[in-house]
């Protein structure tokens, strides 16, 4: 700790001090008589530039400034599942506990309680030999998730002496031959990627649950997608749904500078919520990170690099981690809004130069890797972001930069929000560059035609694009009846397969074993209509057929049994077509 | 100086946002804020005229602490101007207690979830788009739109469903806050004029900025407004409605100051944190657990050349949950509210409805008129292409029904229904097309509400 700086400037949520000297970029810092937490974001000569995490209204020119000398750190260890945490990790329940319903100022409270004690069961042995990444025992954090306490980064050797019991995070349950006492909470700057010992190449499917996703747009564990979209286009609902559905086995969520009540929804729901795979309440594989858009725009700038720090230290045990950030672009607001009063030069839109190299920087956190440590643990980071381009215009900044790292991208359209089509997923703009990497997955896992299926749905919904041009302009009658069939089979497709009401009982989720045999019906579906049109069936009898409605309610029905009735259907449907008229 | 900002040089003491007297060499003063300093000068923004204020003689007083508003619950019936000065000709409030208008975000922890609605007495609203106490549900207007006249009736009818209807209804604790910033005088004494005629004058807080009046007073106006409606709400137990109009006014102060600041514009010259700035008036409504009382914010903004994806809407959109759109088109046509609901939504709607709240069929029912509405209007458009003998016999019912939709269900006029008269409109209208397309509501429902006489008849309880 060095006291002795003194505030000279105050200007939106920065501050100038002088006498600084000594101090480092990104150190920690408190501010004025309040000692509201900043961190030194720019140093010249003896004058530190301070982005301050909370609002600077009452701050006096004049009032001291402590350099903390450590960066901003997030505390890691048991006790992070179910917790809700501001921008720069503030537990807001305990926050809560001091000041009420209003956050007030100057507040602090560890992020993880001091008090709770954890039964630490040990793994490693007196007398082993660990580096970092090293599993020294095993804590129950909640009934889903073993949290493996391991030798942080930089610390290692022969163990002296290890303990079993129970355990506050700040008791020392190992001992090293060189005298370091290792407790279950480990601390790691925010924004220092964690290590790991390698890459994995991204050949393995992200789950999410949704159809429009899985089937058309996959996702790679360790990838990442960003979904792009102007206001009320679905983006909350998507990274909402993803909390609840996707194969992950720890969530963090990234509220980043948006509303407080959707924050509400999660807290309300998810302790409720149980997740199918194990029937165990959501949110003991989640972690909320919750910096809403009236709290502080620098711990809004910060609130994604908590949030992935969390994540990677979970990746570090071998779990597949989910990042969801909604919304990407208050991070780059905020961004913009503290080096504005940097007088930076500013780049395009008034953002900084640097916006796309941060970018980078952030995506690049994610990934498959295999983790630091013995016996082999692999892990993944998988980043959702959403992105809210101003006037829902993706050729702005923020959708560009993040678009060039991020190989799924996942464009949501107003027009079919305004249908009410959800998930809004514009087909003809949203892209995955993974289907080649995960499609051998995908083929032994899921659906050996998988490609093939993709495939016959993009056909079929470019067909009905190219109809509707021509419907628009001359009228329906102007079409075939094999041209008719294609508006009829895709309307049923895109009601029936990629429409998805986050809101239903039975169809919020859906497996892609699931969707990938929907989509071979439905496409069985337009191959027998299509036969018996060249046999010169009438169309009146062709959509008369009885299918139609067996395959519209396909969707509800339950994953008990759906394969057999869903491949009893596709062989009457091939029937049919065998049969002689 | 530069237009209503003051550098001034040689300040010791200054703290970030207090307020300044700025003494004049005529004896007069203007009050300013400080919106930024260094160890050389302190930048002031002037809340009231800047004219003049002059480099020479003038002298700055200092406060030392931020804008503050003296609260009690003597503050209902109340008028003031856009700086909290009482202009109703009665004394200064005597104050239980005194609050920075800046507020402290609520601890998103703290926050519960909506879950009651507010009953508009507007079909298009109240039916399609419900209203959910603690929500904030903007009102997309543009210029010649009665976005006033649908406030006013929404302030004259609304109530919370539970008690009588109407703010003044006996049993109920339910409050209005109006923050007027820049609308004309005649727009705001049709607003006061209808406080008073409806009751409800002794239930509502006013603030007043209008036209004429300086236009960065109208910084502070919404901020006094949300002081007041959070007292209301979280520590006497209110239902608050407010009021914000006209934000597109506030946003054009806002970036005011901004190009006065040489500030790097952003998109139409409106500030790069005008999404933070908004979201510190917007994000100041909700429930919070344990409380009774709640602020629900309708705030009515005008969409510069009917353009929806202007910043003022634009950002407004990404903050509030949903918004109500006006149409030229039915506006044109006569229909009135022309609320056009297919760009309209409330976000919250599914929290505030369905059995025990509104009725059972509530959202099915909504679902229905919303669809077939929109294939009416998708035929309208086809028709207007290809011409009536385009369209099937099947194509021209439901055109029929996009109509009738509009002139019937939407177009009210200005006589409130009740949530049950809402939804039996919508049953009227739905049953001039068959049973079996009625999909989207649950087969139960259809069959209790679709086919009888007993139905028709307008016995719709429960
Ligand atoms: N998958 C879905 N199923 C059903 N309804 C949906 C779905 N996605 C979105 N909606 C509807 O659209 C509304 C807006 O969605 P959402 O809040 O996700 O928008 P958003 O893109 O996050 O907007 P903003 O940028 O303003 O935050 C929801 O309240 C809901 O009514
Ligand atoms: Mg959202």
């Amino acid at each position: 700790m060095t006291e002795g700086g003194i505030i000279v400037r105050v200007s939106g949520p920065t501050v100038v001090a002088k006498n600084m000297a000594g101090a480092r970029i990104h150190n920690r810092v408190l501010v004025g008589e309040d000692h509201l937490p900043g961190e030194v974001i720019r140093l010249e000569a003896d004058r530190a530039t301070i982005q301050v995490y909370e609002d600077t209204t009452g701050l006096g020119l004049g009032e001291g400034v402590t350099d903390v000398g450590k960066p901003l750190l997030a505390e890691l260890g048991p006790g992070l599942l179910g917790s809700v945490y501001d921008g720069v990790q503030r537990p807001l329940h305990a926050i809560r506990a001091k000041s009420g319903d209003f956050i007030g100022r100057g507040l602090s409270s560890p992020p993880l309680d001091r008090e709770k004690r954890w039964e630490f069961r040990p793994v490693a042995r007196e007398g082993d030999v660990v580096c970092p990444g090293d599993v020294l025992g095993v804590v129950a954090e909640t009934p889903r998730v073993d949290h493996l306490v391991m030798v942080p980064p930089g610390n290692g050797g022969a163990i002296r002496q290890i303990l079993a019991g129970s355990f506050s995070v700040l008791e020392p349950v190992a001992l090293l031959a060189d005298g370091t006492a290792l407790p279950m909470l480990q601390r790691w700057p925010v924004r220092t990627p964690r290590p790991f010992r390698r890459r994995l190449p991204p050949t393995l499917p992200f789950i999410t649950g949704q159809r429009v996703f899985d089937v058309l747009f996959p996702l790679a564990a360790g990838g990442a997608a960003i979904i792009p979209g102007g206001f009320g286009t679905g983006k909350t609902v998507v990274e909402h749904s993803l909390a609840r559905y996707a194969g992950a086995d720890v969530i963090v969520f990234v509220g980043c500078g948006e509303r407080g009540n959707e924050m509400t929804e999660v807290l309300a729901d998810f302790p409720e919520l149980t997740d199918p795979s194990s029937g165990r309440p959501l949110m003991e594989r989640t972690v909320l990170v919750v910096n809403t858009s009236n709290m502080p725009v620098a711990a809004r700038e910060a609130s994604v690099y908590t949030g992935i720090t969390i994540a990677e230290y979970y990746r570090d045990m071998g779990y597949r981690v989910a990042l969801l950030a909604d919304s990407i672009s208050r991070w780059a607001e905020a961004l913009r809004e503290i080096s504005s009063r940097l007088e930076e030069m500013p780049g395009e839109e008034g953002y900084p130069t640097h916006l796309a190299s941060r970018l980078a920087g952030f995506y690049e956190r994610g990934g498959r890797v295999s983790c630091l440590g013995g016996g082999e643990r692999e892990g993944t980071v998988t980043i959702v972001s959403a992105v809210s381009p101003p006037g829902g215009d993706f050729s702005e900044p923020v959708t560009q930069s993040s678009q060039r790292i991020a190989a799924v991208f996942w464009a949501l359209d107003p027009a079919l929000a305004h249908r009410r089509h959800f998930p809004a997923v514009d087909w003809k703009k949203s892209y995955s560059l993974y289907t080649g990497a995960i499609d051998d997955w995908f083929r032994e896992n899921v659906s050996a035609e998988c490609t093939a299926l993709r495939g016959g749905l993009m056909a079929l919904l470019q067909r009905e694009e190219e109809l509707q041009e021509v419907v628009q302009m001359v009228g329906i009658d102007a079409l075939q009846e094999q041209e008719r069939i294609v508006l009829t089979v895709s309307r049923m497709v895109r009601e029936h397969f990629l429409r998805q009401s986050a809101y239903s009982e039975t169809d919020a989720s859906c497996r892609p074993e699931k969707a990938f045999l929907m989509l071979k019906a439905f496409l069985s579906f337009h191959t027998l209509c299509r036969d018996l049109l060249a046999r010169k069936v009438p169309v009146e009898s062709v959509l008369a057929l009885p299918f139609r409605e067996e395959l519209e309610r396909m969707k509800e029905l339950p994953e008990e049994g759906f394969r057999e009735t869903v491949n009893a259907l596709i062989a009457r449907i091939v029937t049919e077509g065998g049969r002689d008229r | 100086m530069a237009g209503p900002l003051v550098f001034v040089e040689g300040v010791r003491r200054v703290t970030m946002g207090e307020m300044v007297e700025v003494l004049l060499s005529d004896g007069s003063s203007r009050r300013g804020q400080v919106i930024e300093f260094t160890d050389r000068y302190a930048l002031v923004q002037i809340l009231e005229q800047s004219t003049g204020i002059d480099v020479l003689s003038t002298r700055i007083r200092f406060s030392g602490a931020p804008a503050r508003m003296p609260l009690s619950p003597d503050i209902l019936g109340r008028r003031f101007d856009g700086a909290g000065n009482p202009i109703d000709g009665l004394p200064p409030v005597l104050p239980e207690t005194w609050r920075d208008i800046g507020g402290t975000p609520i601890n998103p922890v703290a926050r519960e979830k909506p879950s009651r609605p507010i009953v508009t007495g507007i079909s298009a609203i109240d039916g399609l788009n419900t209203l959910v106490r603690g929500q904030k549900l903007p009102i997309f207007s543009a210029a010649g739109l009665p976005a006033r006249e649908i406030a006013a009736q929404i302030l004259r009818q609304a109530g919370t469903g539970e008690g009588e209807r109407g703010p003044s209804s006996p049993g109920e604790k339910f409050a209005v806050v109006f923050a007027a910033m820049g609308i004309t005088f005649r727009q705001a004494s049709y607003f006061l004029h209808e406080f008073e005629h409806s009751g409800a004058a002794g239930r509502t807080v006013v603030f007043q900025n209008l036209a004429d009046d300086a236009t960065i007073e109208r910084l502070l106006t919404p901020r006094f407004a949300l002081t007041a409606a959070e007292y209301l709400a979280f520590d006497r137990g209110f239902d608050v409605l407010v009021i914000l109009t006209d934000m597109t006014n506030y946003c054009d102060a806002l970036r005011e100051i901004a190009t006065a600041r040489e500030e790097i514009p952003g998109r139409r010259s409106y500030p790069g944190y005008m999404y933070t700035d908004l979201a510190s008036i917007y994000e100041r409504a909700g429930c919070i657990r344990g409380k009774i009382g709640s602020v629900t914010q309708l705030p009515i903004l005008t969409m510069p050349d009917d353009d929806i994806t202007h910043p003022v809407p634009d950002l407004t959109g990404y903050i509030t949950e949903g918004q109500i759109v006006l149409s030229r088109d039915l506006h044109r046509n006569g229909i009135y509210p022309p609320i056009d609901v297919l760009p309209s939504l409330s976000r919250l709607m599914n929290l505030g409805i369905g059995p025990g709240k509104t009725r059972e069929d509530h959202r099915g029912l909504a679902d229905q008129l919303y669809a077939f509405y929109a294939q009416g209007r998708e035929l309208r458009r086809l028709e207007a292409i290809v011409g009536e003998e385009g369209l099937s016999e099947s194509d021209r019912r439901f055109r029929r029904f996009a109509d009738a939709f509009e002139r019937e269900f939407i177009g009210q006029g200005k006589r409130g229904r009740t949530i049950e008269e809402t939804l039996e409109e919508g049953w009227r209208l739905l049953r001039r097309l068959p049973k079996d397309q009625l999909t989207r509501i649950r087969a139960d429902h259809v069959g209790k509400r679709y086919g009888t006489a007993a139905v028709e008849a307008g016995r719709t309880g429960e």
